[in-house]
Order: C-alpha cells, then structure tokens, then sequence
C-alpha cells in the first residue's frame, strides 16, 4: 500500500477518534473547563489562519485581490457565491495579468 | 396492518424526511467535491487514492489542509495531525450529539458518529433541541444523503482533473487558500476571533521564515488557541450577576 494511502488512513481513525471521542469523555464531566472550551473553539480558525497567511505574503497582486474579494463577500454572502466570485476573480485575473 | 410494518413506515418516512433536510447541504458541497478531487490529482495523488480520502476521513476542510500539506512533502504524521487538529471540533459536536442518540443501540451510535459533519451536527441538535426525537433512520437519511454524492463526485473530480492541461492558468495552486479564508470568515462570530486570527497569522509568517514549513501551521495554530484559552469569554457572569 502507498504512503499517501497510509496518511489517508491514519487521518481517518483519527477523525473518527474525534467524531466519537466528545461523546465518550466529555460526557462523563459535569461542564467542559471553560479555558479548555474556549481553546477547543478556538482551533479552527487558528489552524487555517496559518494556511493562509503565509500563502497570501509570498503571492502577487492577483492573489491579494482575490483574497480581499473573498473577505468581503463573506460578510453579506455564503461560502459557495464567496468562492465562485473570489475564484473567477483569481483565474481572470491569471489570465490578464498573469 | 402489523404493528412491524408500521415500523418500517416510519422509518421509510424518516429517513426521507432526513435525505430532503441533507440536499441543500449536497448541492453545496458538490463544487467543493470536484474541487478536492482535482486538487487531488494535481498533488499526487491517484483517483483511487483521492476517492479512498472522501469516503474514510470525510471532512471537507480537512482533506483540503491534508492536499495542500501533501503538495509540501511534509513528513506524513505533520500531515496527520494538521488533519486532525482540523477536525478536532467533532470532539464538541460529539459531546453534544451524544445527547440525543443515546437511546440507540451501541453499533448504530457508532455508526451515527462516523457521519458527524458540521451540517449534520447543526440539523440534528437543532430537532434535539426542539424537543423532537432524533431517529436512527432520519440520521442517515440525512447522512447518507450527503455521504454518498460527496464521495462519487470527489472521485469523478480526480478523474477529470487528470485532464486538465494547465493547473496554474486556472488558478488551481491558489483555490485553497481562498477557500481556507472563506472558512476563517465563516468563524468571525467566535469569541476573540479577530484577535486569534492576527495572533495565529503573525506567529504562522514568523515561523514560515524561521523555523521553515510545515511547523507554522502548528506553532500558529498554538499561539493563537493559546490566547483564547486564556482569555475565555465571560459567559457565565452575565447569565448569574
């Protein structure tokens, strides 16, 4: 079997890990430490807040308008009319000035 | 009528009523499906390997953050735990549908757990909330609902992304960091949310340039969970002065 089918595979037992360990320890506490819960609420933004900062520093003009297009479509709009707009604006762009 | 035909009524009915709540969330997944799956294709992987990513791990983002490590050639347990911390929401999702499902037998909860999404989470504590029972059947109608397309199209995406010519032209090296940031904006409602992203951002360019790829993505992530964690919102002295 492959690495990459390897990784897959570890990658799943772990999210599974997740998807069924919530229930099996936090259940048997009264309340979650509200540190602990607020770090727990934490850690998705933070994880792909570091995706996307170092990507965006090294990337050209094109990128960057295409990153700010999608920050403000996400104030009014969903995920899917954010990435298709932000995505068309990206591939345009590649394409005029790429 | 048998009382046991009555059952499988219900159930059939359920489970419907399950998949109908399951196909906005299909449609849209559908483009982010393909997506994975030609992304996929562009980073190494084979059509087999993407399809095997979609139906075992199951998490959008997630296998998003696997592909764009991979595309890195990082040590494959980086690429493990950076799937992991992703996912690792579930563990709330978890506690607090265990909730409501514990009324089912052990292997089917088991089963229930394994398609624990955020759309999935949010429908079914939403009716356990409401005072509704949250059925085996209407679980995975709604489930399954999603499983299933998110799965097939993943696969039909890697198999078409093998024919696409120039990856670069249609932007394809750059999607993912506009779709990571659609999803960072999708939090903005979080306590200390602003703060965590610039602490988490500053402390992942900082490392980038220092300690060097792929430890940014944990040191970042570190710093800014670090922060919310000591700095917990004040909830509960409002709700008791």
């Amino acid at each position: 079997m492959s690495a990459t089918a390897w990784i897959i595979l570890w990658a799943a037992v772990l999210t599974y890990l997740t998807r069924v360990g919530g229930h099996l320890m936090l259940s048997r506490f009264e309340h979650v430490h509200s540190r602990v819960e607020a770090g727990l609420n934490a850690v998705p933004a933070a994880v792909l807040t570091t995706l996307v900062a170092p990507a965006a520093m090294t990337a050209g003009p094109v990128e960057w308008t295409a990153l700010v297009v999608a920050a403000l479509m996400s104030l009014r709009f969903g995920m899917l009319p954010l990435f298709l707009v932000a995505g068309a604006v990206l591939i345009v762009g590649r394409q005029m000035f790429g | 009528m048998s009382a046991e035909a009555i059952g499988e009524t219900t159930n059939a009915r359920e489970f419907w009523a399950g998949a109908r709540v399951g196909i906005p969330v299909v449609v849209a997944s559908a483009p982010f499906a393909f997506l994975f799956g030609i992304i996929a294709i562009d980073n190494g992987f084979s059509v087999a390997e993407a399809t095997l990513m979609s139906a075992s791990v199951y998490g959008g983002a997630s296998q998003m953050v696997g592909l764009e490590l991979f595309g890195h050639h990082i040590a494959p347990w980086l690429v493990v735990m950076s799937i992991f911390a992703v996912n690792f929401r579930h563990v709330l999702y978890s506690a607090a549908l265990g909730r409501h499902i514990s009324h089912w037998p052990i292997p089917q909860q088991a089963l229930g757990f394994f398609l624990l999404t955020d759309p999935q989470y949010a429908e079914a504590e939403r009716k356990g909330e409401a005072g509704q029972t949250v059925s085996f059947a209407w679980y995975m109608g709604m489930g399954l609902a999603i499983y299933v397309p998110w799965v097939i199209e993943s696969g039909l995406g890697a198999f078409f992304g093998n024919l696409v010519p120039d990856p670069h032209s249609i932007g394809l090296d750059f999607l993912l960091p506009i779709y990571f940031l659609g999803l960072v904006m999708s939090f903005r409602k979080r306590a200390n949310w602003l703060p965590v992203v610039a602490i988490s951002a500053v402390a992942a360019i900082l490392a980038v340039n220092t300690v060097g790829s792929p430890w940014h993505v944990t040191i970042g992530a570190a710093c800014g969970v670090a922060f919310a964690a000591m700095f917990p919102p004040r909830v509960r002295e409002e709700i008791e002065p």
